[in-house]
């Protein structure tokens, strides 16, 4: 007797810690951040392609996959030991064929424009105004540099200039100042 | 709390830890009265001189500007004006090596004073009577920015809601050298205090304090006399220690409390001004006067006449150095700021802005330049001097190492940048100049993170755009697909009766389309034929013969009575003139033995032109209405005029198709 209840009071106390725990884990359930996730926020989500990926996320896809962490030129040094961080494998420089850049946007000579809409389709991230037949430009705080504007216009009116230097963005490069100490008279 | 007002009013001092004693070398200048720098031949004004956004630039080249005048408009909370230091002309509005560290060229204004100095309409306040937003916009206008250094907007920060505990004005200046708030509160004591005033309206303050350290005798007294007349405003003078004069470190030393870190002194009840902030912002509301000149320390050993100078904005710094005697070495160094927190100017042309508190010209002896650096040897003499008690060799390590999350973990953002731990360091590690760069790269990165999520976040916008207009689209085809299938699988015989009715049909119209066809081409024959005839009939000068023409062809035409009303009214018009002229030229006739010679022989000859006209027209009258009504006869109204022809064949042909089409139906 004593056996069959101290059964039935611990499966009763089994069933209750059961349903709590069951309702816990569907009410205070924690969204995991799956692995690809993680990656793609570490890339710099330029949309560039310059890693064989159409796009960031498909590169975090296949970096999740296994493939080299290393092809990512826009994210640099920083994006590649973060992923080596994150990877748990070693950081490894640059692909050889790729290079990192100085960032640059796109800059489009508006007298040469024709209205083609050409680069507004190429742009991943809608950062061309414009119209057909209405002359384009590109919105500098949007774009990302990813180059993918410049080869399909027709008439090669796309650069791509550096981002000027302001005293906001500048880095404290001493060696570059200018200074021209004054002579003595 | 209640305890710690007590305390602070029982004039109690804390300390901070850390800090530093170097040679303050301030008895150079601080003696002297304050000289006034004589105007510069060109000034230069950079359209942004403080945190924040430069304002819109409201002058041009060639505009004349009087003194005071704003030269740049606040369009937005973060931007201040900057305004004219004297009367004279715009010569150029163009890009100046900036007073920063970078010395990047900034947008700067350039104006040629005239030597007038003649000054704008002034509206002085009464702070007493005016409102707070009245005063806030006032000291907004007068482009008013923290001058001890940091240049934050001063109307942002006395605009502030919260409850202020305690309003602390800051005249330490603890690096060395510099003595400008010093002279400032010597000769100008009484506006200061007025300044403090219009700020406790502004913010409400329990207590005010205001700290001085103890090397300036002169004017601690000077502010004391001041202050006599208000019994919340405490002078407490503080022990001589660099940086006293840190926001952070001057709250701790007097009242013990800490701002957290990454937190502002608001969110613990305090709000700090600097002595030559309250003097402007006083000279703004009492006077009119927005900022356009400050006091500048300008020393060093170079100069034979170190002192401190009433200097208009946009002076450039040879103007200041020359005026006190300048004789600089072979690689002499000008700093803009003190010698712990300033930096090296790259050339002499750059302006004195609204933050520039000194000018130093040291000779080499007297600031040696910084010596080839060395290995850190862990002595921990920098973590002994930090006054933000950080971990400053912890900190280059990261920095060399760029490990922004490490950085972080050791709170450097915290830094203020004061040079303690570079001043101490025994291996001559230039230790700011790394959390600069440090700081500089991870402000980067987060500009670049928050792109990154910009970027992304259109990126995916565009995608789901680019599906759903695909969606769209295959959503119409497969719609119109369906209906095509539909109309196909519902009715497929129906269509093929339906399509062998029509053939039918039509094949019944024929003979009647031919037939109309034939008609048609008829009647523009014979319409063809009639205008040819008309025109051989038609003798040179129709002039006469014409309306009484289509006056018969109009008379009989049915096609359309409007048109044919207005033909007729046409060829009434001209009958009637006709018949007007024909009377005046019998008169003319009749009273030719009146008239002079010439004129009489010409009014014959015209008479008789138009009575043979006449004649003429009344002969070919009668065949002109034989051929119309020949026309007429033909079933088809004949207008004269082919234009008119060609409407009146449009119409009938219209007609016939609509006669067939019902006729199909």
């Amino acid at each position: 007797m004593m056996v069959i209840i101290a059964l039935l009071a611990l499966g009763a106390l089994a069933l209750i810690f059961g349903a709590i725990l069951g309702y816990a884990s569907i009410r205070f359930r924690v969204e995991s951040d799956p692995l690809v996730e993680q990656i793609d926020d570490i890339l710099p989500q330029t949309q560039c392609g310059q890693c064989g990926y159409p796009g960031c996320r498909p590169y975090a896809e296949a970096i999740a996959n296994g493939d080299a962490i290393n092809k990512c030129p826009p994210g640099g040094d920083t994006a590649i030991r973060k992923l080596a961080d994150l990877m748990g494998v070693e950081a490894k420089p640059l692909d050889a064929a790729q290079q990192e850049s100085e960032k640059k946007v796109a800059y489009i000579r508006e007298d040469e424009c024709i209205g083609c809409t050409k680069c507004i389709q190429a742009c991943p991230v809608d950062a061309i105004v414009g119209a057909t037949r209405q002359m384009h430009t590109v919105i500098v705080d949007e774009c990302t540099g990813c180059d993918l504007c410049v080869d399909p216009c027709p008439v090669d009116c796309i650069d791509m200039l550096p981002i000027p230097e302001t005293p906001e963005r500048w880095k404290w490069d001493l060696d570059r100042i200018p200074v021209r100490v004054v002579g003595a008279d | 709390m209640q305890n710690l007002l007590e305390q602070i009013q029982a004039a109690q001092l804390w300390d901070f830890p850390g800090g530093i004693h170097p040679p303050t070398r301030k008895a150079l200048t601080s003696k002297k009265s304050i000289a006034k720098l004589a105007l510069a031949d060109r000034l230069y004004i950079p359209l942004r001189q403080h945190i924040g956004v430069a304002g819109q630039c409201l002058v041009k080249k060639g505009d004349f500007v009087l003194k005071g005048q704003a030269l740049s408009l606040a369009d937005s909370s973060m931007s201040i004006p900057v305004h004219a230091p004297t009367s004279g002309l715009i010569l150029a509005v163009e890009d100046h090596t900036s007073p920063h560290p970078s010395a990047l060229p900034e947008p700067t204004i350039v104006l040629e004073p005239d030597g007038l100095d003649e000054w704008r309409e002034r509206e002085p306040l009464d702070h007493l009577t005016c409102s707070l937003p009245q005063l806030l916009e006032r000291i907004q206008e007068s482009g008013i920015a923290g001058m001890g250094g940091a240049g934050f907007p001063t109307h942002l920060k006395s605009a502030i809601k919260q409850e202020v505990e305690c309003l602390i004005i800051n005249g330490v200046e603890c690096e060395p050298y510099i003595s400008a708030d010093d002279a400032l509160m010597q000769e100008e004591a009484t506006t200061i205090v007025k300044g403090i005033d219009i700020l406790c309206q502004l913010l409400n303050p329990k207590i005010v304090l205001i700290g001085i350290e103890d090397d300036k005798p002169d004017a601690i007294a000077a502010m004391q006399a001041a202050c006599k007349q208000r019994d919340h405003y405490f002078i407490r003078v503080i022990p001589t220690k660099y940086p006293s004069g840190g926001e952070k470190q001057l709250i701790q030393v007097l009242t013990n409390k800490e701002v957290p870190a990454g937190r502002r002194p608001i969110d613990i009840g305090m709000v700090m001004f600097n002595i030559g902030t309250s003097f402007a912002i006083a000279q703004a509301v009492l006077d009119d006067i927005p900022l356009i000149s400050r006091i500048v320390t300008v020393a060093g050993d170079t100069l034979t006449q170190a002192q401190n100078m009433l200097v208009p904005i946009g002076t450039p710094v040879s103007a200041l150095l020359n005026a006190c005697g300048f004789q600089p070495q072979a690689q002499q160094r000008v700093i803009m700021g003190g010698p712990m927190m300033g930096f090296t100017l790259p050339d002499l042309s750059v302006p004195v802005i609204k933050t520039t508190n000194c000018i130093l010209a040291p000779t080499y002896q007297e600031l040696p330049p910084a010596r080839q650096e060395m290995d850190c040897i862990r002595c921990t003499a920098c973590a002994d001097a930090c006054p933000a008690s950080l971990l400053p060799q912890q900190l280059l390590w990261y920095s060399k190492a760029k490990d922004s999350a490490k950085l972080e973990e050791y709170n450097l953002f915290d830094c203020i940048e004061c040079g303690a731990c570079a001043y101490v360091c025994p291996s001559e590690i230039p230790l700011v100049q790394y959390y600069r760069v440090a700081k500089a790269d991870s402000r980067q990165q987060q500009r670049e993170a928050l792109q990154a999520e910009q970027a992304k976040a259109r990126f995916e916008a565009r995608k789901a755009r680019l599906e759903a207009e695909k969606q769209e689209r295959q959503q119409r085809h497969e719609q119109l697909a369906e209906e095509r299938a539909a109309k196909q699988a519902s009715g497929s015989s129906d269509a093929v009766a339906e399509a062998l009715a029509r053939v039918k049909a039509k094949q019944q119209d024929a003979p009647t389309d031919r037939e109309t066809i034939k008609a048609e081409r008829e009647r523009l024959k014979q319409q063809a034929r009639a205008k040819q005839a008309a025109q051989t009939d038609m003798p040179p000068d129709g002039e006469a013969k014409s309306p009484i023409a289509s006056e018969v062809s109009t008379a009989k035409e049915p096609a359309d009575p409007r048109k044919a009303a207005i033909a007729a009214a046409i060829a009434r018009a001209k009958a009637k003139k006709d018949a007007q002229s024909a009377t005046t030229s019998d008169e003319v006739v009749s009273s030719t033995p009146a008239e002079p010679a010439d004129p009489r022989k010409a009014a014959i000859a015209a008479a008789i032109a138009r009575a043979k006209a006449k004649k003429d027209a009344q002969a070919a009258a009668p065949d002109e209405a034989v051929s119309s009504t020949s026309a007429e006869q033909t079933e088809t109204p004949e207008p004269t005029d082919p234009r008119k022809a060609a409407i009146a064949a449009a119409i009938a042909r219209a007609k016939a198709k609509k006669q067939k089409d019902t006729e199909t139906k």
